[in-house]
């Protein structure tokens, strides 16, 4: 049973995290209809800009700070340069655009880092946690403090402030919205700034809770996070973060207690595929 | 010709091959594949396995591996019955991630170690290899073409057209999504298994790995890059995507940067295509011949 809870709470701990990824690339789809595959290389970005400046500084608030920002501007760069040019053609071409910044970035880590994998060792400053002869470890307590401060702020920012009431506008139509006065094409860009933001955050999270930095740490997420906010409904953001959270503790209840010779990205998307089948239109999507 | 240049021609026609599968899906049909690598692979598994285990010869196998790769295309063209665009395209791109995952994981398909020992393929009693075996491909090459050519202008070829720009138009005029689009998908499938028993028959070792994600994103790219829907685009497209990593090789490391960032100038300022409708190129090859607007 204590074996149970312990695999339970990191598997909660990879939905988080699964989360974090694709609450970026649900906020894109929501907003501009693009699959933003690039996002999972924004996120290894904040990975390796976090790291740099984690041994700059030893302070991993700057180290936070500093790929946030970072990746903010990359973020943006993506979508000015790429997908506004690109938005008036059939959804393909942007995909392939976005797949091929993605591989581009993996590349340019590659050749600048270095293709071997690099310790991100830092202490994260959060209490351990004893439950009944369950111990929480600190990274896992900060893992889940992080995402819940995250998925609230982004709550609060969405239902109760101007910028999400304008962001929703755009989301739903463009046209109108900029009749009725918004500035959509700054909507978009401060969509992918928060997106980009969050992703830092999550690569930064990865990198010290597998102790790992790596040029091709994105090619799963990149991929994987399709499938999961196809499953909570293209677009929506509460549905992708279900979507995660179900997948993180599925994977890592089925590999500890089932044995499926099938590794646990396949068994994603057959998750996927199935949802698709039942539900075309994703957990919370609507048509 | 030098061995060097004659495997790098046997690859770009085994390319060409596959490419012209997947643009009847994506060009004529307007179903967007990105899992194609997934039935080159089957296509290969299932060659390889009927020459090791089977111990048949080329020539009796590839009508089973035709039918093997169509068939499994059929199969999972039907979800594109269910989903559209975007969720195709993802769908597809976990097609690729299950298929290659069975190939890798499942002891009968060799597992990691992949299959090796494929036999080399007969010809009236002789080996074919080096410049015979280039021919063998570019005469499938040419086949494949005819049948995109003949596709173009049949009636089911103008059906998938019409489904590729408004479906419920045509299915208003008559013309069955159903019928059609699968077709597409068997038509687009068989021919990536034929590219995959000719390359399995060439490299003669094959590992899931040949067959994975990002070799589909480069067969897409073929044919985004040639112009999707064109006849001609796909083998443009087989042929520069084959050549270009050849021709940048003193580049070294930076060869698969400058690649994608090729890639990404393309998609960004000629989406269609080299020989897209409104690309540059048409416009100067119609103003050189008259009428040329294959």
């Amino acid at each position: 049973m204590q074996l149970f809870f312990e695999q339970l709470l990191n598997g909660i701990a990879m939905g988080s995290i699964y989360a974090l990824v694709t609450l970026g690339l649900a906020l894109v789809y929501g907003i501009l209809r693009i699959l933003h595959v690039a996002h999972a290389g924004v996120y290894t970005v904040g990975a390796y800009i976090g790291l740099f400046f984690f041994q700059l500084t030893g302070s991993l608030i700057i180290a936070a700070l500093g790929s946030m920002v970072f990746c903010a501007m990359l973020g943006v760069a993506i979508e000015r340069f790429v997908y506004y040019p690109l938005l008036k053609y059939p959804p393909y071409v942007p995909l392939i655009g976005s797949i091929a910044v993605m591989l581009a970035i993996e590349e340019l880590c590659r050749l600048i880092a270095g293709p071997h994998i690099l310790t991100f060792a830092a202490k994260l400053p959060f209490p351990e946690i004893q439950l009944g002869g369950i111990t929480i470890s600190s990274t896992l307590m900060a893992v889940y403090c992080i995402t819940a401060g995250v998925l609230a702020f982004l709550w609060y920012i969405t239902s109760f402030t101007e910028l999400g009431l304008a962001m929703r506008a755009t989301s739903q139509d463009i046209p109108i919205a900029d009749a009725m006065g918004i500035n959509s094409h700054l909507i978009v860009s401060i969509t992918f700034v928060l997106g980009s933001a969050i992703a830092a955050i999550a690569g930064i999270l990865v990198g010290i809770y597998y102790n790992q930095v790596y040029p091709t740490m994105g090619a799963v997420p990149a991929y994987k996070t399709l499938a999961l906010i196809v499953v909570g409904g293209l677009g929506s953001v509460p549905g992708a973060v279900i979507a995660a959270m179900l997948l993180g503790v599925a994977e890592t209840l089925l590999i500890g207690y089932a044995n499926i010779p099938l590794p646990r990205d396949a068994l994603a998307f057959i998750a996927m595929i199935g949802v698709l089948m039942w539900r075309s239109e994703g957990l919370l999507g609507s048509r | 010709m030098s061995a060097y240049l004659i495997t790098i021609a046997t690859l770009i026609a085994i390319y060409a091959i596959v490419v012209c599968g997947l643009n009847v899906i994506v060009g004529f049909a307007g179903q967007i594949s990105l899992g194609h690598a997934a039935f080159f692979g089957i296509g290969a598994y299932s060659a390889a396995l009927l020459a090791t285990k089977g111990g048949l010869s080329f020539w009796t196998a590839l009508p089973c591996v035709i039918a093997v790769s169509a068939f499994i295309g059929l199969l999972l063209g039907l979800p594109s019955l269910r989903v559209k665009a975007d969720f195709l395209a993802i769908t597809t791109i976990g097609i690729n991630f299950i298929v290659e995952a069975l190939f890798l994981y499942v002891p009968f398909f060799g597992g990691a170690l992949g299959i090796g020992g494929i036999p080399r393929v007969m010809f009236f009693g002789i080996k074919l290899k080096g410049l015979a075996f280039f021919y063998l491909c570019l005469f499938f090459l040419v086949v494949v073409i005819l049948i995109c050519w003949w596709f173009r202008r049949s009636w089911a070829g103008l059906a998938c057209f019409a489904l590729r720009e408004e479906e419920s138009a045509a299915a208003s005029m008559g013309i069955s999504p159903v019928r059609f689009k699968l077709l597409a998908f068997v038509i687009g499938t068989g021919m990536a298994g034929l590219g995959g028993a000719l390359y399995a028959h060439y490299i003669r070792f094959i590992a899931a790995t040949d067959f994975a994600f990002p070799v589909s994103i480069l067969f897409l790219s073929m044919v985004v890059l040639g112009g999707m829907g064109t006849l001609w685009g796909p083998v443009l497209g087989a042929l520069i995507l084959g050549a270009l990593p050849e021709i940048f090789r003193p580049l070294v490391d930076y060869r698969f940067l400058f690649y994608m960032v090729l890639l990404l100038i393309m998609i960004r300022f000629q989406p269609g295509g080299l020989l897209g409708e409104r690309s540059a190129v048409r416009r100067v090859l119609a103003s050189i011949i008259p009428g040329a607007h294959q």
